[in-house]
């Protein structure tokens, strides 16, 4: 991929993500993360009134990550990303990372990502952006 | 409408935590790549780390004594204490200097870089913003993380 074959508008690939309470279980072990809103349901909906196990925003922030990452491979490199969690999300959702082209400065090779994970309505739960500079 | 910070507030502005040291391992960052469901072979074999293994990678470990009835640890940053209570997570921006790799010794400084506040459609919002800045052991930087937290 070289700068030359983007353009405004190009998509990333689309990706669904589904955690569970397993992976959940093992993001936040890896992160270190002990609260109880991403594994105990009866505290989650009790005392902190959520309606359900909450899935991380870090992990939206992840997936958002990847979704540049795996598009851009080993032909350049990610400068700067930047992702807001905008709404909570529970076990059971289904959302879809993605991303397209915003902006490209050929001069410098860089091109501009809007990202997003999204519910399967359509609904944008963590809004993210990013700045890649490809090698040629 | 009504002004809650106080000088006191804004005096954290500019105040940095103690350095935080961490050693990076390759077994970390392959149990982050699988439970986050990466695809690249860098990313599962552990020769690299994903960007979002950043996420807490600077949160110190605390005894489970330590911790609150909710899992979080006791005075998680320091940083002022602030009339509204209610605290979540506003945005994540990352400036990214070098990929990070096992066997890094990284040194991780957090600094308060504003406090302030804002009129919200449910009530007042205070936005603290950190930034932590990340060098390995030969002083190059790693990577710059700014947050902002939003306590209503």
């Amino acid at each position: 991929m070289k700068i030359a074959d983007l353009q405004v508008g190009h998509g990333l690939p689309e990706r669904e993500h589904t955690p569970s309470n397993v992976s959940l279980f093992l993001y936040n072990a890896a992160v270190w993360n002990a609260h109880r809103i991403h594994y105990d349901e009866r505290y989650t909906t009790e005392v902190e009134r959520h309606p359900g196990i909450v899935i991380d925003g870090p992990l939206q922030g992840d997936w958002l990550a990847q979704c540049v990452s795996n598009w851009l491979g080993d032909h350049g490199v990610l400068e700067r990303f930047q992702y807001s969690n905008r709404r909570a999300t529970y076990l059971g959702d289904t959302l879809v990372s993605g991303g397209r082209v915003t902006a490209i400065d050929a001069d410098s090779k860089r091109a501009t990502i809007e990202l997003w994970v999204k519910s399967i309505d359509g609904e944008i739960t963590s809004p993210g952006s990013a700045t890649v500079r490809l090698y040629a | 409408m009504t002004q809650l910070l106080t000088d006191e507030h804004r005096a954290w502005i500019g105040r940095a935590d103690e350095p935080v040291e961490v050693e990076v391992h390759r077994s970390d960052i392959v149990k982050y790549a699988i439970a986050t469901e990466q695809v690249q072979k860098k990313y599962l074999s552990g020769d690299e780390a994903p960007l979002m293994f950043i996420f807490n990678l600077f949160g110190r470990p605390q005894p489970i004594a330590n911790l609150r009835p909710d899992g979080l640890p006791r005075g998680m940053r320091r940083g002022p204490s602030l009339p509204l209570k209610r605290v979540m997570a506003g945005g994540t921006e990352v400036a990214i200097h070098r990929p990070i790799r096992p066997g890094d010794k990284l040194t991780g400084v957090s600094t308060i870089v504003d406090i302030y506040e804002k009129a919200g459609r449910q009530g007042p919002l205070i936005f603290t913003v950190r930034e932590l800045c990340v060098t390995d052991d030969s002083g190059s930087p790693v990577f710059t993380e700014t947050q902002t937290s939003i306590a209503r």
